[in-house]
């Protein structure tokens, strides 16, 4: 049984049918991204995952429970963080609240703490600056901020939306080298992103939404090596 | 005369932290739901009535006049009155219309005002004549001399400014450093990140919408404690006084409100005492601010220029 398995999804926004039969399945301790064309419907997928929209029809399973009736923050309860696109940071608060707050449902003080500690080691100019105001910062720094949020609930599955969006591309490097420790320290990720090339090249596999729906699968490099994939979507990656 | 503006100084203190206690309430649901929830100053006017009304029929009368015993008691029963018919306004009344277009609510909120004065006047029939609030606190003025005159201070009004800024004090505190007033923020910048991060939006609004009716029900009866007459337009009156503040403090500010409420007391007061037209035009001041305020820096006093909303 897959650890998150999303079957038939179709999503819509009054009338308009944004997702319309999305299939994909993410096993445990994987790093898995949906990747594809701006509109395609991925970041309506996790929206829909995490419980800020409700599918009109199809299923999503965690550990073999359906979850798509739930509430977004009995979802988050569940081992499910999400780091929504656009990063959307409490812009008003301090650095630190920030990361309370993505701890918000959990009350072992000491084990927060010892979190908070683990932010700042993996970002540590979000250390240097916890008394700051998120608003405040730079595109990556605030991305960092926003995975360190999306971590302070120990997820078991992390969702990351576009999280290279706006960076720089040595920012880019040290956002996806941060994924790759995160999947080595055991968490399960699933990562929607514009830049295919990098996705691909740490996934171990993915998806190709085009137009609502699941058209292609397969490892990382299995889409790299894919004529279909270069040609739609690796055109500008493969050219830097 | 120095004493006769220090005299006005303390009345427009007194008036000014009342309005500031009820304005919260304003500032708080607005910054969480963006409603200016209009039947406010109706749940202020409840707790008076409800206060009043426990006072009548439950106080024994052997303690009726032991103020230390009954104003604690007439506070709780206040501050409880009003939660309860806050809590019931927003489940049934607003929280229907979370999604609806902003001006539903809006127009909800003049009909739960309506609503709530008619549910006060099954009680009182007689409610627009004023009815007698119980003197439950010391009676009487401090006469402070100042120069050639005096300052009279009544001690029911430094009751007033006593506990107003304590209790705004105790609420800034709360939601600045609380884990729930943390939350409250977080819900008031952006809902769905809110969501994300698992609050649950709907606690958060009926905890709001309870921390300002208990305000609410408080200011409702140290007003009758003060006056020693109530009458079923007082929460329309001071709620537009409220929410005048509010705006003038930046609404959706905790702080704001505080000031913004000194402020209007003061006006009202010092306008009255020195502006031309005397005290029946005082309350043309307050709306004088107002406007002038609107026009120069529109976002109130502490308000901020960018809103983060869901």
């Amino acid at each position: 049984m897959s650890f998150l398995q999303v079957t038939d999804l179709t999503v819509a926004y009054g009338a308009i049918q944004a997702v319309r039969g999305v299939t994909f399945s993410v096993e445990r301790g994987q790093i898995v991204s949906l990747i594809g064309s701006n509109g395609a419907g991925k970041t309506t997928t996790l929206r829909t995952i995490s419980g800020l929209l409700r599918p009109v029809a199809g299923t999503v399973l965690l550990d073999g429970k359906p979850i798509h009736a739930l509430p977004a923050h009995e979802i988050l309860g569940l081992g499910v963080a999400h780091s929504p696109e656009g990063r959307r940071l409490f812009a008003r608060m301090t650095v630190e609240e920030n990361l309370r707050l993505g701890a918000y449902t959990r009350s072992d003080e000491p084990g927060i703490l010892a979190d908070l500690d683990r932010v700042y080691d993996l970002f540590p100019v979000l250390g240097e600056r916890r008394r700051n105001k998120a608003g405040l910062f730079s595109g990556g720094e605030q991305q960092m901020l926003a995975i360190g949020r999306a971590l302070m609930s120990r997820p078991k599955l992390l969702m990351l939306d576009e999280p290279s969006m706006g960076l720089s591309p040595i920012m880019t490097q040290k956002i996806f080298s941060t994924v790759r420790e995160l999947r080595s320290e055991g968490t399960t990720v699933l990562l929607v992103e514009q830049n295919a090339l990098a996705a691909l090249a740490l996934s171990d596999h993915a998806y190709v939404i085009d137009l609502g729906r699941t058209t292609l699968s397969g490892t990382g490099h299995e889409l790299l090596a894919d004529p279909r994939v270069q040609e739609a979507y690796l055109g500008e990656g493969v050219a830097n | 005369m120095l004493s006769t503006f220090l005299s006005q100084v303390v009345n427009g203190l007194i008036l000014g932290s009342l309005i500031g206690l009820i304005a919260l309430g304003y500032t708080m649901v607005y910054g969480i739901i963006q409603l200016i929830n209009f039947a406010h100053g109706e749940i202020f006017m409840v707790g008076s009535y409800g206060g009043l009304a426990m006072f009548t029929y439950l106080l024994p009368t052997a303690i009726q006049n032991q103020w230390w015993f009954a104003l604690p008691l007439l506070l709780i029963a206040g501050a409880a009155i009003a939660v309860v018919v806050a809590v019931l306004m927003e489940r049934f009344a607003y929280r229907p219309l979370r999604n609806a277009p902003r001006l539903a609510p809006l127009i909800t909120a003049l009909g739960v005002s309506v609503a709530l004065q008619e549910a006060v006047r099954v009680f009182y029939p007689n409610a627009t004549a004023a009815v007698p609030f119980p003197k439950v606190f010391v009676e009487g003025t401090l006469a402070i001399p100042i120069g050639d005159g005096i300052v009279p201070i009544r001690y029911t009004g430094m009751l007033i400014i006593v506990v107003s800024l304590l209790l705004a004090f105790a609420l800034n505190t709360f939601v600045n450093n609380s884990r729930m007033g943390r939350a409250m923020r977080a819900t008031s910048q952006d809902r769905d990140v809110a969501r994300l991060m698992g609050i649950n939006p709907d606690r958060v609004i009926v905890l709001t919408f309870v921390l300002g009716a208990a305000l609410a029900g408080v200011a409702g009866i140290l007003y009758g404690a003060d006056l020693g007459l109530i009458n079923i337009n007082i929460g329309l009156q001071n709620g537009l006084f409220a929410f005048t503040a509010a705006v003038l403090g930046g609404i959706g500010n905790i702080k704001g409100a505080v000031a913004g409420g000194l402020v209007i007391g003061l006006v009202k007061t010092l306008g009255g005492q020195y502006l031309p037209g005397g005290t029946p035009y005082d309350y043309v001041w307050i709306f004088v601010v107002l406007i002038a305020v609107l026009v120069f820096r529109p976002q109130g006093f502490f308000g901020e220029t960018e809103r983060v909303r869901a």
